[in-house]
């Protein structure tokens, strides 16, 4: 239980700190942390976003930044996409379904090393030439 | 039923239909697929698509959730005990985010995310 709590806070600073979605995170902490089945994770995962999607849009809404028609219209029709997400989910082996989460996990990685890259050289650039000392 | 039809609702109706698609494959928000067509074919500013890309969330993850409990998967405890905690963490993590370069961070996570992945298939 108190490995679950753990999980969701430091999945969540992680996201916060990098700008990347809790279920990237949360699936693999909860299949290779606490040993649930892939499409357990996945489900399991599923909840746990709902929370972190609340209170996220809300304080985006504050910013003025949440286009809330469009962001409705989008949801209630996913509906079709959803169900065959799931059903898709349910249906391919474990196996299947691990290596696809993986090759998620690897473009993820490589996102993550061009925007790294990308804002240290930023940041190197915007430093004022070293004094000598 | 023209307004249904109108080109813009169409490429919201395929928006929702590739992030629900995604979102009920893997566990996942959607966001990674929501966010670039927002960009792309609707021409959000890059905060709007993020956080109309969240609100769509709420909506997918919920009705995502529903249909894999009708399958048996969702671990309700696990799930609350998770996401609940999470939504602070990403309130300490935005704060962080501030106040130290996020480059050696992104750095060190992808190797994580190489070593998940390797466990995974490996599991």
């Amino acid at each position: 239980m108190i490995l679950a709590a753990l999980i969701g806070v430091l999945a969540g600073i992680a996201s916060g700190l990098l700008g990347i979605g809790g279920g990237i995170l949360f699936v693999p902490a909860l299949t290779i942390l606490l040993g649930l089945h892939q499409v357990e994770a996945e489900a399991t995962s599923l909840l746990a976003i709902v929370p972190v999607a609340i209170v996220g849009s809300w304080r985006q809404r504050a910013y003025g930044n949440l286009r809330i028609g469009d962001a409705g219209v989008i949801g209630a029709l996913s509906v079709v996409g959803v169900l065959a997400g799931v059903a898709l989910a349910n249906a391919l082996p474990e196996r299947v379904l691990r290596i696809g989460f993986a090759l998620l996990l690897l473009n993820m990685a490589r996102q993550l090393v061009q925007r790294g890259v990308a804002s240290r050289r930023a940041r190197l650039a915007q430093l004022p030439p070293r004094a000598a000392d | 039923m023209g307004a249904a039809l109108d080109p813009r609702t169409l490429k919201l109706a395929a928006i929702g239909t590739a992030g629900g698609l995604f979102s009920g494959l893997f566990g996942v928000g959607g966001g990674s697929v929501i966010v670039p067509l927002l960009l792309l074919w609707l021409a959000y500013p890059e905060r709007a698509a993020a956080a109309t890309s969240l609100g769509a969330i709420v909506v997918i993850a919920a009705f995502a959730t529903v249909t894999q409990g009708l399958y048996g998967n969702v671990d309700v405890a696990a799930g609350m005990l998770v996401g609940i905690p999470a939504v602070g963490g990403v309130v300490i993590g935005t704060w962080l985010q501030q106040r130290i370069p996020a480059d050696a961070i992104s750095l060190a996570f992808a190797g994580l995310l190489v070593v998940a992945a390797i466990r995974l298939v490996l599991a």
